[in-house]
């Protein structure tokens, strides 16, 4: 068991080393200048060497990988080559943006999708259900980015109900300290991106669920529930649902890194300062290091929710041997 | 053909597998003669008797869904639009499975040091965040819509390769196969004879999901104007609509593309589904 979880932890720590190897490589082929905003071409050249120096781009490639692997090591992911800021700090608070918006919603999908999944898949044939199964494939179908610009075409244009976009509104936090985040404002600015994220999100587990559940209808232990004499009620809740939610309770861990990596469209379009918008920025700015943190912070996240899922699995069905 | 056949006619035993398939076949035709029907090019300029550009004019008998601000008319955007979703959509789908269903067959079948290098990179590539991604892979290279297809590709095949895979250990242990191997069977006979014609339902539900998701994707590179500069496509009219902030005062700018793709993608997803409860009796029992 232990030698099992050992062997899946030193390939989860491989996966992710490869992947920042072939991805520092990669990143250095993206095309375009990336050091042409922090070192200005305007400068002396003795002064833009120096400033080369000091990124460490005057040393041959394979001396940079070793320099940046070591200072991973020690969490230090370099200077952004766009702002000249440490790239943890960038990456920090967007990153807290992109949890913000995205987990809760997430979590809340998950949750109203398990029970509503639940309730229907137990009423099997009726007209709810064939009207909620086309209608979440729908919506599953949709764009999300399409779904935002609906959502704000009504509810913040039409109805004026919400603002358009941004975490805050402009000027009221001018330092975007933790300040922001306890603020009613935000918690406006908050409220239509989560919506139309959870609307979203709900699909997924909803449909997982009601199959998940139909598949339990013809088990014996709900039928000797039956005829312990428990009432349906009982059962789905106490029997069938318990079972069923091995699948869901797996996929989501893995799905936590996904959505960050997901959000990106939706930030887009709520110009949301979160990290998915800042990976595409990044990118269009052939700015490495940021793009190489943010990647790897994502894998970090994937890889870690793909053990935790594991992990879950083995917990919460005994019946599961890891060889 | 023999694989589509039964496909179809598989897929047309139940009711919403029927809807389904004349709702694509519907948008797969539009998709080929779109182009030659559509009145205007996708990116012409519309003027009005005056000769004056029709800017954000409603829908109109002559502009039945209206025109974006540069004038064009998004009716004939839409058919262009069409033939690159589904261009798009169909090879990558294709692409996909094609690959994924080898290096599932290859990591299954053979087992050891393969699967385990095999296993590795697609956790490499399930690790990675997926729309960023194909950004970096479109940012190394000419941007067109072959581009677009080669980068989905690249990225997608992991998840069928990781199905047929386990698909493919327990097949291996089949008595079947066994008695291939006793016939002296080589290693690609019993692989792409015995091993893969029972792949093939799983396969073609892969090929669903690819198709699905592949059109969606395309649809989000578009719209995060990272798609072909020179072909329209339904995301990239979204972009042009967002892009322009005039959507507030143009609805039917935003519209067409979004219920396009939530139609053709629905459909494809209900086609998937109804194959699926007929190839596999369980499923069929529970509905």
């Amino acid at each position: 068991m232990s030698t099992f979880w050992f062997r899946r932890l030193w390939q989860a720590v491989l996966t992710l080393f490869t992947m920042l190897t072939l991805m520092f490589f990669l990143f250095r082929m993206l095309p375009g200048d990336p050091t042409a905003t922090v070192i200005s071409p305007a400068l002396y050249p003795k002064a833009q060497e120096i400033l080369r120096m000091q990124f460490g781009l005057d040393k041959p490639l394979w001396e940079q990988y070793f320099v940046y692997v070591k200072n991973l090591s020690v969490l230090d992911f370099g200077l952004s080559f766009h702002t000249g800021r440490p790239v943890a700090d960038e990456i920090g608070s967007r990153l807290l943006n992109t949890v913000l918006l995205v987990f809760p919603s997430l979590i809340t999908a998950y949750a109203l999708g398990s029970i509503v999944g639940a309730i229907v898949g137990w009423s099997r044939g009726s007209k709810t259900e064939t009207i909620l199964v086309f209608l979440s494939t729908a919506l599953q179908s949709a764009p999300v980015f399409w779904l935002s610009m609906l959502s704000i075409l009504y509810f913040s244009i039409q109805l004026d109900l919400f603002p358009i976009g941004h975490i805050v509104s402009p000027g009221k936090f001018p330092d975007e300290n933790w300040r922001m985040y306890f603020s009613a404002d935000f918690l406006h600015h908050l409220a239509l991106p989560f919506l139309v994220n959870t609307l979203y999100q709900f699909c997924f587990p909803f449909l997982l669920m009601r199959s998940s559940i139909l598949a339990t209808i013809g088990e014996d232990y709900v039928e000797l529930a039956r005829m312990k004499g428990l009432s349906e009620r009982a059962i789905l809740y106490r029997h069938a649902m318990r079972n069923s939610l091995l699948p869901l309770a797996t996929t989501l861990p893995m799905t936590l890194g996904w959505a960050v990596a997901g959000s990106v469209v939706i930030e887009t379009v709520f110009s949301w300062p979160g990290l998915g918008l800042l990976m595409v920025e990044a990118v269009g700015r052939s700015d490495y290091p940021v793009v190489q943190a943010a990647f790897l912070l994502i894998a970090v996240l994937t890889v870690a929710g793909t053990l935790i899922a594991d992990l879950l699995y083995t917990l919460l069905d005994p019946r599961i041997v890891n060889e | 053909m023999n694989v589509l056949k039964s496909f179809l006619q598989i897929t047309w035993k139940s009711t919403s597998g029927r809807i389904s398939l004349i709702i694509f076949g519907l948008c797969f035709v539009l998709a080929i003669v779109g182009p030659h029907i559509a009145p205007y090019g996708p990116n012409e300029r519309c003027y009005d008797v005056n000769e004056k550009l029709l800017r954000l004019a409603s829908p109109s008998w002559d502009h039945w869904l209206g025109t974006t601000v540069l004038g064009r008319d998004i009716l004939s955007q839409m058919l262009w639009g069409a033939r690159t979703a589904m261009l798009v959509g169909l090879l990558t789908a294709l692409g996909t499975v094609v690959i994924g269903l080898n290096f599932g067959l290859i990591a299954g079948y053979f087992g050891g040091r393969i699967d385990a290098i095999l296993m590795r990179i697609t956790d490499i590539l399930l690790g990675l965040p997926f729309l960023p991604f194909i950004i970096v892979l479109l940012s190394l290279t000419d941007r067109n819509i072959w581009t677009i297809i080669l980068a989905m590709m690249f990225v997608m095949w992991r998840s069928t390769a990781r199905i047929v895979r386990a698909e493919v250990m327990s097949l291996r242990q089949r008595q079947f196969i066994a008695a291939a191997r006793t016939t002296g069977a080589s290693d690609s006979d019993i692989l792409y004879r015995e091993i893969a014609p029972n792949i093939m339902p799983l396969a073609v539900t892969s090929i669903t999901f690819a198709l699905a998701w592949a059109i969606i994707t395309e649809a989000s590179i578009g719209f995060l104007g990272f798609g072909d500069p020179d072909v329209v496509s339904w995301g990239s009219i979204l972009y042009d609509a967002y892009a322009s902030q005039m959507m507030y005062r143009a609805p039917w700018w935003v519209f067409p593309p979004g219920i396009a793709i939530m139609i053709l993608v629905t459909s494809v997803y209900f086609i998937g589904r109804a194959y699926e409860e007929v190839i596999n009796p369980r499923l069929q029992e529970r509905m």
